[in-house]
């Protein structure tokens, strides 16, 4: 059980990556899970090509949901936004390596859900029980 | 505590079916989460078993033998719960789906017949959203102000300047007890200087009426609203007491059956109190059990049931206190005697998901966000908090095992 939270998630709970502010992004998005009052801001800036040239994010929240936006903003350096919002939970999922119970998946996804509604430049589609339909 | 107590414990123990029951992995469920909701006793689940079996039929309606035998539990359960609390009649027990319905009834019926622009509501800082909302929103649609009693910081309520706030005020709208902190409002304080200055005083009770002795008379409070599924009940059955003048005076909330005299093409008379307030089908079933569970914990004794909750109180607020140069902060009053059976909590920095997310683990249930009590949260500046609470059936084991379950956290979380 010791290893319940892998060692990662919690460098990445107190040492967030790519944590704070942009001083002009291109794009930005925020929300929170009503539930437990976890929030999350993901800030973009893109290139000529469609591609992201920087990210931050800012928020307050549990490990599981800063450790899984902060893996996230390490992923999407020079992603297109359309391949952006078209990533699946999955990658989370696998990103935060442990057993998700249903109730903590939000908190795993809430990063991702930010981030594809910054991409998208509108809220992302996300129903409850499945992952967010592909645009 | 002392041996007869313990015995007591734990008979009270073996009512609930559902703690005998281990968890997925085996461990024994604590159940620190009353607060939310309450477990039920067996004679509450084997009363909607009995309705459901033997005498399922609508009220007020049938002219037959299990028609009429519903009728009669039905009424007979707003007898009970009017005796519980003291009401005068059972008539002014108004049976509601919970607390948040019984609120929006008098918000709608009463608020929207009585406030006008230049009137005032009053409220705490401490208010549950649902004793929170509705006002925003009548003081929206009537031109009122909404005014707060603020709080310390140990979530009693600051009462210096309470005559000066209560200017201009028509209505008091407060919990007695803090759903986040456990702090205790003092209503004997409060309600003589709400009605010296014309105001109507509805409490909300979700939280106190499950863990204290309460006389709605004795209070003096004009409207009580209550959930049964915190005290022992089902869930989707709550209600409202309301003083019969009020209620006679209020024009109906819902309507449509059950609820009329008589009804012509262009016209309706509305029934005589309390059904003036029940629209439709009512939750029979519910409602029985609901009057089971009243009997339940008068059997048990209501000023037992508040001194089993200090002397857990106690105990746990002493069993935490090693963890407490590690980083656990504890929140609300300090002593155990002016708090009701609450604990919030925060671990060094481990955020309280996490926290229930490994108590679980351990079988240990506990609430963990902001305790719909966003406002109070914020003044805070908590994101959120992990919240033990107990009741009547919780031991001295059961915060052992939260206990040993919080060091297990800060393994976990390599928490010095």
């Amino acid at each position: 059980m010791d290893d319940f939270y892998k060692e990662y998630i919690l460098d990445h709970y107190r040492n967030p990556r790519n944590f704070g502010h942009l001083d002009a992004p291109d794009a930005s998005a925020e929300d929170l899970n009503p539930l437990c009052g976890d929030k999350i801001r993901m800030e973009l800036n893109v290139d000529g090509e469609g591609r992201v040239a920087d990210v931050r994010f800012s928020g307050k929240g549990c490990a599981i949901s800063q450790a899984s936006a902060s893996m996230l903003t390490e992923s999407i350096k020079g992603r297109k936004l359309e391949d952006i919002a078209r990533m699946k939970m999955d990658v989370v999922v696998e990103n935060v390596g442990i057993g998700i119970s249903p109730t903590r998946m939000k908190c795993a996804t809430l990063g991702l859900k930010v981030l594809k509604s910054a991409a998208l430049g509108e809220i992302a589609s996300w129903p409850d029980d499945e992952p967010a339909a592909t645009p | 505590m002392i041996a007869a107590s313990d015995a007591k414990t734990a008979r009270i123990v073996a009512d609930f079916p559902i703690l005998a029951k281990p968890t997925s992995r085996g461990k024994r469920l604590v159940y620190l989460d009353s607060a939310a909701s309450s477990q039920k006793p067996h004679v509450v689940i084997d009363s909607l078993v009995d309705y459901y079996s033997n005498y399922n039929a609508n009220i007020h309606r049938g002219v037959y033998e299990i028609a009429a035998r519903a009728t009669d539990a039905y009424e007979a359960a707003r007898a009970k719960v009017a005796h519980f609390i003291n009401a005068a009649e059972p008539a002014e027990i108004i049976f509601t789906r919970n607390t948040t319905e019984a609120i929006n009834l008098v918000s709608f019926s009463w608020g929207l017949a009585n406030l006008k622009p230049g009137d005032a509501i009053l409220t705490t800082q401490l208010e549950h959203h649902s004793n929170l909302v509705p006002w925003q929103l009548l003081a929206a649609k009537t031109g009122a102000e909404l005014r707060f009693i603020e709080v310390d910081d140990f979530g009693n309520v600051l009462l210096d300047d309470l005559e000066e706030k209560l200017s201009g005020v028509k209505l008091v709208a407060l919990t007695q007890i803090s759903n986040t902190l456990g702090s205790i409002v003092p209503l004997d304080e409060i309600v003589p200087l709400a009605h010296a200055a014309g105001a109507v005083v509805l409490v909300d009770g979700a939280q106190s009426v499950p863990h204290m002795p309460i006389d709605v008379r004795d209070l003096e409070v004009d409207f009580f609203a209550a959930s049964g599924h915190k005290m022992c009940g089902p869930t989707g059955i709550g209600f409202l007491y309301g003083r019969r003048a009020l209620l006679e005076a209020m024009p109906p909330f819902l309507t449509g059956g059950d609820m009329i005299k008589s009804v012509s093409y262009t016209e309706t008379s509305f029934n005589e109190l309390p059904w003036k307030f029940e629209a439709g089908t009512s939750n029979i079933a519910d409602a029985i059990a609901l009057g089971v569970a009243c009997e339940y914990l008068t059997g048990v004794g209501m000023e037992w049931i508040r001194e089993h909750e200090i002397a857990l109180t106690r105990y746990a607020l002493e069993r935490l206190q090693p963890l407490v140069p590690r980083g656990l902060a504890i929140y609300g009053p300090p002593r155990a005697e002016d708090r009701a059976g609450v604990i919030s909590f925060n671990f060094a920095d481990i955020h309280a998901h996490d926290l229930a997310s490994i108590l679980d683990l351990e079988g240990v249930c506990v609430r963990a966000g902001h305790h719909c009590t966003m406002p109070l949260m914020d003044k805070f500046n908590w994101p959120a908090t992990a919240r033990a609470s107990f009741y009547l059936y919780n031991t001295e084991a059961d915060i052992d095992t939260l206990f040993t379950a919080l060091e297990k956290a800060a393994t976990i979380f390599r928490v010095p």
